[in-house]
């Protein structure tokens, strides 16, 4: 039997290195908790969890979770140094997911600290982090259907900001001059940001695959493009005619049964329409790439077009048709900004979701399911920091900005070296 | 009966080209046709007009007695034609079934692909001609042998009788090539008809039915093994008499330039691709180094000429430690470099020829004054290297992109020839080179150990290195397998050392 030390070893020194700083980071952590955490809080302390999101929630009430602080973390300091020395002495074989332990223990433990002698609402942090991750994996998807068959997407900010505006617009004209009930209106304004996403992403095509035109050129372009006309329009139009940008907003609608678990039924199943719709497209895409025959072309294109086009793929043709619908779900990701969320345009308000989107992309392999679950981690580093400046918590509020994130940082350090993306990733493809 | 194919004066012209000149051919049911002909003789232009990539400006092709048109590659596939690239048409990360049924996919339930529909029928396939594949294998995992098996199973699924192969032994070892030979016989007993491009002889006298040699995009003859020889297709293909066997004497081995110590180097995704390798060669000897490419020779290659680091081990160029020296401090050493990529590595292909000889010496006198360039010498220097070098180039101020490969890798070798060298670092020196061509780089490499110069040699090629070599080198999986003496070697034994059978067991099996 070899051990996994030895399988590590015959790849090379270098893997030996680097499981070797995983085993060291470990222990850090347990020793930050320990020395950080744990020491300063007196022993009776308790901190208490609310699992029930209060207000109207349909969810079943449960009781609130009420730990001793000290003891948790002691227990979660344990934890860490623990896995830490068995990486270092026997290593893992999944060090990923023990990574992904690591830090949930380590972000569980700022908590538990943070929130020591008070109560924190748990279910309404995860609720508010899955209305921030939502237009980032819709981002993320959206650079996913494009990358699958090698075209960079980098202009999803630009698709985002112009599918916000034209939701914030399209959808105030239909409810405010035309005067539609707000199902229609809304339904009409989210349709139009989707058209507005499907036609830049067409101009995305149209240059990198007719012109050829250097892909991350054309995207800047593109970016550049939609933030001053949206800045222009909006200034010209929206802020003029307040009644222009008020287009309402879905309202969240509770599935039945589902919305009554526990924690989960009020964090998924509590949410407006358009969680739902990113739901059922998370869940299509990755059926239509991984099961069908739209999707073995897609991947052909993405990885080696040139055998696509000699077994009669029309390459030109697959990469017309996943960048426009790249585009349409970036305009979707707006549209979620305004109809699902804020329910008004303001300049630059997409705020570098859509780049964040395509580095969830990329921390998500590649996939749906992926990206999205990197939009999670990104969404609940930014829900914290917003919690937390309410908990009054003895730090400087410099370094609470930071936590979270230090922690995406290394979860995304971690894994990122194992990314592979799409072989042709970014080149045009020329005929013979 | 109707041939199963038939050409009839094939024209197709380029700018300023005549690729195909009024070519006709025909392919029997069952039959293995081997097109034979150098880099630029037509042969890849006909192939890629019958499988729909171009089309010809005059001709008219007949598939089993009806006239064809041929559009594109869906229209040649229709009619039961399929290809097998050079380059392998395979998407690394998908399994033999996804990349085979790709563009052909079996659905169930309206839209879902049914892989195990593929999975069966390739199995079938797989038996019947005996290709031992495993549909649920990775691309990325198979040797390259059975990766061109997955290309030929792609054509047999698409029920082609008819199937052009394109320097399909260009990548194979010579155990992979006896298994090619025999998949193909196999194939054409069952009926298939193979069009087999070459340009290597030895290949064609022991599996074509029928050759048929074009030169300058005309056909020359048609005609079968029993009925000519090597020498004669020779000269058909080249149109003079080429010598096959370079002549050279015996070695005078003198001092060691190049000592090599237990040299590791890393490639591009982190992983040791040498392994720790020792090696000396002797001024006026070749050492050839033989191997299937990516058993790390290119590293080794590149470690050598600094441009990769070495991970460990030492490097000695006549007794001086140069194991980090930089590619300059090599050069100016006595080392001239022909490097395995010509087109990336061993020249600026936008610029001029005149400046591609002196890449190197540039900045030295005659050719730099106080660190100014003194063109006059410069171009006065390359009328005369392009003259004694025999480079076909309309002037030396002609970009050498546009240039022929041949004349492009002569362009190489005057500029790392014309400096006084002591080592000389040939990687694949005849890489996709006519047997013109590779008769003169082979006569100059040998003039060169006569002069008194060390010799490294490297190529995938077997015969290259059994003919040019004094000594041979076998590299499996960045090890040196066996160092052997080249009158006494045998291409079965190299064979075996290549595929990464030990030193100990070759001589087993040999005995």
């Amino acid at each position: 039997m070899s051990t996994p030390w030895q399988a590590v070893g015959a790849r090379g020194s270098v893997s030996i290195r680097r499981a070797r700083t995983y085993g060291f980071v470990f222990l850090a952590a347990g020793l930050f908790i320990f020395l950080l955490f744990a020491r300063g809080l007196p022993a009776v302390q308790t901190t208490t969890f609310v699992l029930h999101p209060g207000g109207a929630s349909q969810a079943l009430p449960i009781p609130d979770l009420t730990l001793p602080s000290q003891t948790t973390l002691y227990i979660l300091a344990l934890l860490c140094v623990f896995l830490g020395g068995w990486q270092l002495a026997r290593g893992f074989r999944r060090v990923n997911l023990v990574l992904g332990i690591i830090a949930g223990a380590f972000v569980i433990a700022f908590l538990t600290w943070a929130a020591s002698g008070k109560s924190f609402n748990l279910t309404g942090l995860l609720n508010s982090a899955l209305l921030r991750a939502v237009p980032i994996a819709l981002a993320g998807l959206s650079g996913v259907l494009c990358e699958r068959c090698a075209v960079i997407n980098i202009a999803i900010e630009g698709m985002m900001l112009t599918g916000a505006f034209t939701a914030a617009l399209m959808g105030s004209v239909a409810a405010n001059v035309w005067k539609w009930p707000a199902p229609a209106s809304l339904t009409f304004g989210l349709i139009s940001a989707l058209m507005a996403g499907a036609l830049l992403g067409l101009l995305l095509a149209v240059l990198a695959v007719r012109f050829k035109v250097d892909q991350i050129i054309a995207g800047t372009a593109i970016n550049i493009l939609a933030t001053g006309i949206t800045s222009f329009l909006s200034a010209r139009i929206l802020s003029e005619f307040q009644y222009l940008n008020n287009p309402g907003i879905f309202r969240p609608v509770s599935l039945p049964l589902l919305s009554k678990i526990p924690i989960i039924g009020p964090v998924f199943f509590e949410q407006n329409i358009l969680v739902y719709v990113l739901f059922i497209l998370l869940a299509a895409v990755h059926i239509m790439l991984f099961y069908t025959r739209w999707g073995l072309r897609t991947r052909a294109v993405g990885e080696h077009p040139r055998a696509a086009d000699t077994l009669g793929v029309n390459v030109f043709r697959t990469r017309y048709i996943n960048v426009t619908l790249g585009g349409m779900v970036a305009g979707l990701a707006g549209a979620f900004l305004i109809l699902g969320s804020v329910g008004r345009f303001d300049e630059l308000m997409t705020a570098g979701k859509g780049f964040i989107g395509l580095a969830a992309m990329i921390f998500g392999k590649w996939t749906p399911f992926g990206a999205f679950g990197a939009a999670l981690i990104f969404g609940f580093a930014d829900a914290l920091q917003t919690k937390l400046a309410i908990l009054a918590v003895p730090i400087p509020s410099q370094f609470l900005l930071m936590a979270p994130y230090l922690v995406t940082m290394i979860v995304l350090a971690g894994v990122i070296g194992e990314a592979i993306p799409p072989a042709a990733d970014g080149q045009p493809y020329e005929k013979q | 009966m109707a041939p199963v194919l038939e050409l009839r004066g094939i024209t197709k012209r380029f700018p300023g080209v005549l690729a195909n000149d009024h070519i006709s051919l025909t392919v029997e049911e069952g039959e293995i046709h081997a097109l034979l002909g150098e880099n630029g003789a037509g042969k890849t232009t006909l192939m890629n007009i019958l499988y729909g990539l171009y089309r010809p400006d005059e001709g008219e092709i007949y598939v089993r007695g009806r006239r064809a048109e041929i559009r594109q590659p869906n229209d040649a596939i229709n009619l039961g034609i399929g290809m097998v690239h050079q380059h392998f048409m395979l998407v690394p990360v998908f399994t033999v079934a996804e990349n085979v049924m790709l563009g052909v996919e079996s659905i169930r339930a309206g839209i879902f692909l049914d892989r195990e529909d593929a999975v069966r029928r390739i199995r079938q396939i797989s038996e019947q001609y005996g290709l031992g594949v495993d549909p649920h294998a990775y691309i990325k995992t198979l040797p390259v042998g059975i990766q061109q098996r997955v290309e030929i199973i792609k054509l047999l699924y698409r029920q082609a009788d008819i199937l052009i192969l394109d320097e399909p032994t260009a990548v194979l070892t010579p155990q992979e090539v006896e298994e090619l030979f025999k998949i193909l016989r196999s194939l054409a007993s069952q009926g298939k008809s193979i069009i087999f491009i070459t340009h290597k002889l030895k290949e064609v006298m022991a599996i074509a039915d029928r050759i048929t040699v074009l030169r300058n995009g005309r056909v020359v003859g048609t005609t079968t093994p029993a009925k000519t020889s090597e020498e004669q297709l020779a000269a058909m293909m080249v149109g003079r008499e080429v010598l096959l066997r370079v002549e050279k004497r015996p070695a005078q081995p003198g001092e060691p330039v190049l000592r090599v110590e237990n040299l590791q180097v890393f490639d591009d995704r982190g992983n040791l691709a040498v392994r720790g390798v020792s090696f000396e060669v002797r001024a006026g000897e070749v050492l050839g180094v033989a191997g299937v490419q990516g058993n790390g020779q290119t590293e080794l290659v590149q470690a050598l000429t600094g441009l990769r680091p070495a991970a460990g081990g030492r490097i000695f160029i006549l007794d001086k430690d140069m194991t980090t020296a930089s590619p300059r401090a090599i050069l100016e050493r006595g080392v001239a470099h022909v490097p395995e990529d010509r087109q990336k590595d061993g020249l600026v292909l936008s610029f001029p020829v005149a400046d591609n000889l002196v890449l190197n010496t540039y900045y030295l006198p005659p050719f730099a004054q106080r660190g100014v360039m003194d063109r006059e010498v410069i171009l006065a220097t390359a009328e005369r290297r392009v003259r004694e070098f025999d480079v076909r180039t309309p002037s030396v101020l002609t970009p050498v992109s546009s240039l022929s490969g041949g004349n492009q890798q002569k362009v190489i070798v005057a500029r790392e020839f014309s400096r006084p060298i002591r080592l000389l670092i040939a990687s694949q020196p005849t890489r996709g080179l006519d047997v013109g061509s590779i008769e003169y780089i082979h006569r100059r490499i040998v003039e060169k150990r006569d002069e008194g110069c060390a010799v490294l040699l490297v190529s995938p090629e077997l015969d290259e290195v059994m003919n040019l070599s004094d000594r041979i080198a076998v590299m499996y999986e960045g090890q040196i397998q066996a160092i052997l003496p080249a009158e006494t070697a045998t291409k079965e034994e190299i064979g075996l050392l290549m595929a990464g059978v030990r030193k100990e067991e070759v001589r087993a099996t040999a005995g």
